[in-house]
């Protein structure tokens, strides 16, 4: 299982990560980033990219 | 073949240079990596450096590296603090400034950009600054204390980040002055670039457009600037942000094409100024110069945020199969498009964009109110090549499918 956590105080919304894994991160009604907690390990490559493409680098993954 | 004949030499420590070997890892590569950088720093991100890490004490590399993934942590050296001073080639090395020498059976060039210096005499006065690496950011944040007065030279991106920067941190005055007659024209146009201006103005950051510097005054450091115009401005730190020169001085005489940036083909593979394909050397990042199908087929340098990443993951895919010994044409021959894209905070206004702004001759408000939040369509003719926000991310976000669909390779 793969933990993610964004660190809102950086996440400026910008919803690059929605791109590269839209199972994980949703930009909702009000442009505001949504996203779940956990994944299954073979979205790791996707998540990855997710956390490369963040323009304020807020994305960070840990694997249980 | 030995671990050594699999030697992949990756010069600069970037994150360019930091995707390309993550890519070649996911590619299934685990020989060795060797990063030769400039800096004493490993890889990092540098758009905080004129943002948070320019206004919060204490920040330095922990707050700005990127993490070193766990592919990463086996069969990889890092040489840092050592600039590459020539490449040979034929014989497959690069020299270092100390005189070292490192063999390589691939080559990756991702030595980036450096600031373009003072246009004029700096006269070795104190007070000047330019921010591109970390070490610079620091410095600069030193300066900028409350009561500075601060003069930016350049209104490009950079520039603006320092001045919101330097007025949120309590600088007495903050001016910049440009050659150009908008800031941010060139980028994204006149119309954002006036609501800009307008927004910096409403934080009482002066312009000086369609000038230049004259001289400076002061000793030992710098406190008063003359423009071209005559004005002269009190300056206790002054700022050149008038744009960067690519990182090829170490490539002369090695036969690639490096008159602006390191020209390579859509596999991200060097190309000789006699038009041969090196296909053991590769330039990724700011340094790389290459056409992109969504647009033209003009090679072009672009320096936004997001091609780094896109330019590593495709030198990785290339370069791991062409360590395999696969026929690599194929791979080469599918289009590299990516979709270059940036965004920039000042105060409170987050700018949001995807495509080549810079291309079009024409733009326009399509949705929202140019003073809050809004969509700016670019038009080259009647061709969309770029779309810019301010807020309204959801929107613009909509707009990338319309590059999908690369134009037809001749």
């Amino acid at each position: 299982m793969i933990t993610i956590d964004v660190d809102m105080n950086k996440c400026q919304h910008y919803g690059q990560c929605v791109f590269e894994a839209p199972e994980v991160f949703q930009l909702n009604a009000d442009d505001k980033l949504e996203y779940q907690a956990e994944a299954p390990d073979e979205m790791l490559g996707d998540l990855e990219a997710a956390a490369d493409v963040c323009p304020m680098q807020a994305i960070t993954l840990t694997r249980e | 073949m030995d671990a050594d004949a699999r030697l992949v030499l990756i010069v600069g420590a970037s994150m360019a240079g930091l995707r390309t070997a993550e890519n070649l890892r996911r590619a299934g590569y685990a020989g060795p990596i060797t990063f030769l950088g400039a800096e004493p720093h490993a890889p990092y991100n540098r758009p905080p450096l004129s943002k948070e890490l320019l206004q919060t004490e204490g920040q330095g590399h922990d707050d700005v590296a990127f993490p070193i993934r766990s592919a990463l942590e086996e069969n990889v050296e890092w040489v840092l603090g050592r600039a590459a001073q020539s490449l040979d080639v034929e014989r497959q090395v690069v020299v270092d400034e100390t005189g070292a020498e490192h063999p390589y059976r691939a080559l990756v060039i991702a030595t980036g950009l450096r600031p373009k210096p003072l246009p004029i005499d700096d006269h070795g006065l104190a007070g000047i600054h330019v921010l591109r690496t970390l070490d610079d950011a620091v410095a600069l944040r030193e300066a900028l204390r409350p009561g500075a007065n601060v003069v930016i030279l350049g209104s490009g991106f950079i520039g603006c980040e320092i001045a919101a920067t330097a007025a949120k941190a309590g600088a007495a005055s903050v001016s910049v002055v440009s050659q150009s007659r908008i800031p941010l024209e060139r980028a994204l146009g006149p119309l954002l670039g006036a609501e800009v201006r307008r927004r910096h103005e409403a934080q009482g950051v002066r312009f000086f457009c369609e000038n230049g510097l004259f001289g400076l005054v002061g000793d030992p450091g710098v406190e008063r600037v003359i423009l071209t115009s005559g004005v002269m401005l009190e300056c206790d730190v002054l700022v050149v942000a008038i744009g960067s020169d690519a990182n090829t001085e170490w490539l002369e005489g090695s036969g690639l094409d490096a008159s602006d940036g390191v020209l390579v083909n859509g596999g991200m593979q060097a190309v000789r100024a006699d038009g041969q394909v090196l296909e053991n050397v590769y330039a990724v990042g700011d340094v790389a110069r290459y056409p992109n199908p969504l647009f033209d087929e003009v090679a072009r340098r672009v320096e936004h945020w997001n091609l780094p990443t896109e330019t590593g993951k495709r030198a990785g895919q290339v370069l791991a199969a062409h360590i395999r010994g696969d026929d690599c044409a194929t791979i080469v021959a599918a289009p590299f498009a990516p979709l270059p894209s940036f965004w920039s905070d000042q105060y409170d206004m987050h700018l949001l964009a995807f495509g080549l702004t810079y291309l079009a001759d024409r733009s326009e408000v399509v949705a929202g109110d140019l003073t809050d939040e809004c969509v700016v369509e670019y038009f080259r003719g009647d061709e969309l090549v770029g779309v810019c926000g301010i807020g309204m991310r959801g929107a613009v976000q909509s707009y990338r499918s319309r590059f999908a669909a690369p134009v037809a390779a001749h």
